[in-house]
Parts: C-alpha cells; sequence; structure tokens
C-alpha cells in the first residue's frame, strides 16, 4: 500500500466508525527522501485527541513499512465540517450521531449574536424524525451537541456545523 | 488499525502518546512555519501572544474550578468544554510567544515556570467567582470580547495569528451563545435570579476597562497590521451587551474604569478583585496582578515546579 493509502485506514479515536480521511482532518500524504510527511487540521484549538491522532498515524505507517514517518499541523484553513465527506456522513448516521447540515455562511461584519433557539433542523438518527431539539451545546466531546428527539424520545449526539 | 469505541482503543496496547497528560505534548504548532512578519519586531510580538494567551490560559483554569459543581450535567460539560477550547487557544498562543520571543522557551516554560509579574492576561479573568451567575457575567463579557478581537485578528500579517484568529472564532461564538444563553434565563427568572444576575454584572463592569485600553504594544503592532487595537472592538461589545441585558431584562451599569486604565481602586465595587499587588497606574497587561494570581499559579504549576522536566 501506498502511504496515503495507509494513512487514509487510520480512524479517529474519539469516533471510531469514522477515518481521519472521512473527518477531512487528513490533509495530505506525501512520501519524501526524508520519510513521509501527513499533513492534517486539528478539528478544536484544544482537541486532546489531536495526540492520539497523530501517534496513530505514525504508529499505522511504522506497522505497514514507512519506519520515518512525521505529522505536521496545518492551521490555516481552518477545519470545517464542509470537509466530513458523504461517506462519513452516512456512517456517523449509522452509528446514531446525527451528522452536520452546510457549515453556517457568514455575511460581513460582527459574528451575529444568537439569542433563544436556534433555527436549525436535524434530523433523528434513530428514527428519522425531522424536528428535534437541542438539550446542550456542549457534548461528550467539543465537537458535538446532545439533542432529544420529541417523535421516540431518544437523546442523540450531533456533530455541530462549524 | 478500528475500534468498537474509544475506550477499547485506549487499552489496546502500552503507548504513553494517549497518555499524554499534564506536560511533554507535542508541540501544537508542530511543521507551522515559525517565520516573523517583515518589520515586526519578536520581542513586540511575543509580548501580545502572551497577552490574549495568557487571557485564555487564566480564565480556562478558573472555569477548570467549576468542573464537579456546576449545577447539571449540561453545564459540567459545557464548562469544561469551553475551557478546554481556551486552553488549546492558550497552548497555540504561547507556543507563538516562545517562538516569537527566540529564546527556546515552548508552552509549558511559559505556563509553568513564570511569575506572577511575568503574566500579561487582564484582572478580569483572575477573579474567583463566588456563583454561577458571576461565572456567567465574566464568561459573557469576555467571549463577547475576544470574539471581537479574533474575529479581527483572522486578518493579521502575522499568519500564526491569522489561523488561530479564524480558528478561534468558530469557537468563541459558542461561548458567548452558552453564556447569553443563561445570562437571559436568569436574569429574566425569578426575582433571586434575577437580583444575583444583576449583581453579577454589576460586579464584572468595573473591570472591564482593561479590556478596551491600548498597550503600548498593541498600539506598535496594530500599526504594523498584527494585532488589533482593543479600543475599536467597544462599539461591537456594547452593541452585543446591551442586546443581551436588554432580553435578560437586567440594566447596563453605568460606566466602566476605561479611564483608569482598568485598575479597580482599593475598595471599588467589585467584591473579589482583590487588592493591586503593587503601585503604579498600570494593569495586568504590565504584569501587575491581585493576590487571587498567586493562588492560581501555585494549583496550576505545583506539580511542574515540584517535577522539573517531569513528563507523564
Amino acid at each position: 500500500m501506498s502511504a496515503a493509502e495507509v494513512a487514509a485506514t487510520v480512524t479517529d479515536p474519539e469516533l471510531p466508525m469514522v477515518t481521519l480521511a472521512e473527518l477531512g482532518i487528513l490533509r495530505d500524504v506525501r512520501e519524501t527522501d526524508d520519510g513521509v510527511e501527513v499533513t492534517i487540521t486539528p478539528t478544536y484549538s484544544g482537541c486532546p485527541a489531536m495526540e492520539a491522532i497523530q501517534a496513530d498515524l505514525v504508529r499505522a505507517l511504522r506497522t505497514a513499512g514507512y519506519a520515518r514517518a512525521r505529522v505536521r499541523t496545518l492551521l490555516a484553513p481552518a477545519w470545517t465540517t464542509d470537509w466530513i465527506t458523504e461517506s462519513g456522513k452516512a456512517k456517523l448516521f449509522a452509528a446514531g450521531i446525527a451528522p452536520p447540515g452546510p457549515a453556517p455562511r457568514r455575511a460581513a461584519g460582527p459574528v451575529p449574536l444568537v439569542l433563544g433557539v436556534r433555527d436549525e433542523r436535524v434530523a433523528c438518527p434513530r428514527c428519522g424524525e425531522e424536528s428535534t431539539e437541542r438539550l446542550a451545546a456542549f457534548g461528550a466531546t467539543a465537537c458535538r451537541e446532545l439533542r432529544r428527539c420529541p417523535a421516540c424520545r431518544e437523546p442523540f449526539e450531533h456533530v455541530k456545523e462549524i | 488499525m478500528s475500534f468498537d469505541d474509544a475506550y477499547q482503543a485506549l487499552t489496546d496496547h502500552d503507548d504513553d502518546a494517549r497518555w499524554a497528560y499534564g506536560t511533554g505534548f507535542a508541540d501544537p504548532l508542530a511543521g507551522v512555519p515559525t517565520a516573523l512578519p517583515d518589520g515586526v519586531d519578536g520581542a513586540d510580538l511575543a509580548a501580545y501572544c502572551l497577552m490574549i494567551g495568557d487571557d485564555a490560559l487564566i480564565l480556562s483554569h478558573r472555569l477548570q474550578q467549576w468542573v464537579t459543581r456546576a449545577p447539571e450535567l449540561e453545564d459540567e460539560m459545557a464548562i469544561a468544554n469551553i475551557g478546554l477550547d481556551l486552553l488549546g487557544q492558550a497552548r497555540l498562543l504561547l507556543t507563538r510567544a516562545g517562538e516569537a520571543e527566540g529564546t527556546g522557551r515552548d508552552e509549558d516554560d511559559l505556563a509553568y515556570l513564570r511569575d506572577p509579574a511575568d503574566f500579561r492576561h487582564v484582572r478580569l479573568v483572575e477573579r474567583d467567582d463566588t456563583d454561577f451567575g458571576q461565572l456567567i457575567a465574566r464568561l459573557l463579557v469576555f467571549s463577547t470580547w475576544r470574539l471581537a478581537l479574533l474575529d479581527r485578528l483572522a486578518t493579521s500579517r502575522d499568519p500564526v495569528l491569522a489561523a488561530i484568529g479564524a480558528k478561534g472564532v468558530k469557537e468563541v461564538a459558542y461561548h458567548r451563545e452558552y453564556a447569553a444563553g443563561w445570562a437571559v434565563r436568569l436574569g429574566d427568572g425569578t426575582e433571586l435570579s434575577h437580583r444575583r444576575m444583576q449583581d453579577a454584572v454589576d460586579a464584572v463592569w468595573p473591570l472591564l476597562g482593561e479590556l478596551f485600553t491600548p498597550h503600548d504594544v498593541e498600539v506598535r503592532l496594530a500599526a504594523a497590521g498584527v494585532a488589533v487595537d482593543p479600543a475599536s472592538l467597544r462599539p461591537e461589545f456594547d452593541t452585543v451587551l446591551t442586546e443581551v441585558l436588554r432580553a435578560a431584562t437586567l440594566d447596563m451599569p453605568a460606566a466602566d474604569t476605561a479611564e483608569a486604565g482598568g485598575i479597580v481602586p482599593v475598595g471599588a465595587t467589585s467584591p473579589a478583585s482583590g487588592a493591586v499587588s503593587a503601585g503604579g497606574g498600570t494593569g495586568g497587561r504590565d504584569g501587575r496582578h491581585g493576590d487571587e494570581l498567586a493562588a492560581i499559579l501555585a494549583e496550576l504549576q505545583g506539580l511542574a515546579r515540584a517535577t522539573p522536566g517531569g513528563v507523564w
């Protein structure tokens, strides 16, 4: 396998049903004279999974015979949930996590203030009910929020659009 | 590599990289170009990165102190996540500060081995919260200010600051939304919650001036297109706070201490601001802090200082 193919098999430590490539975290894999250089973009500034992600990538490459591999960080452009692939979104949905819709597009000027209930429709990944409500804007990880379905009464997680 | 859940992955093998808590993290700017923009003084850039990096570091610590004490599990997670976002921003900014000053100090050296007078945060972030309303009032004013700041930093001539700004905007927008939501819920709630939320806003107001008072470093770097003149953030701040406080049925306090450079005179209305640690008309941006910072640093730095160079 090429180094890019190996890196593309590595899954996310917090969302093990999807690969780093499907999440859009894996930006580039390059085989150079000085070993393999992998480029990743962090999701959130404080995401503690970044350490594990770097270690997982290096270990997978080493196991596949690429003894020299390093991971570099690319901060800009900032990660957006729009980079999550269709297959990634389908796998999240199948695992009971509502995938993100399109990231908000901002007009020029200050970031608009949101007061009260956000105007957004997130379908329940269990029963498909389209009108669900937010329980909490912050979930088990920085990238997820907690929602509740009024039809099947189940809580579920949703990857926030950023 | 595929696991049914994250915990199985964690226990699958002996790999210290999965347990990289405390010191010894990988460089959060690994592979990011470190060159300084043309015509920018490294010492100034380092000082600026410390200012806005220490703001995030110290407030993150204050938020972490709420973990296990929040009123509901959802708020527990929100506060922890907000603290984590700010800690991530602090790591990037402190790392950038170390690069810019050219001394080889990394984020750990700067977070764990500086003395109180070398910290450059505004005094707003070090005050202790005496109740949940105070946590919300401080987070509301801080995140409103920082969101406006990061949004403008996204066009900085320093590519690292620009990237940190663009990324941070997405995070801090959620912090502001969380704080504004609670301010409205408490302010427009019961008689008791209204009174305590108003008290919290009143208590935080005397500390606002420092947020908008330009430091010499900010003035020079803003002229060079690298930093943001904090005075320019005031109109957006006032617009947002007016809207939130109106929705919360809270009164906006009459004035803050902008003309006093942000230092609260002894005996001023903020009960938890502590005494100014040294004389002079300067504030936290010049290393003048309240006594509370010593207690914060004792907790934040104790383990790292007790085991120099220790990695666990």
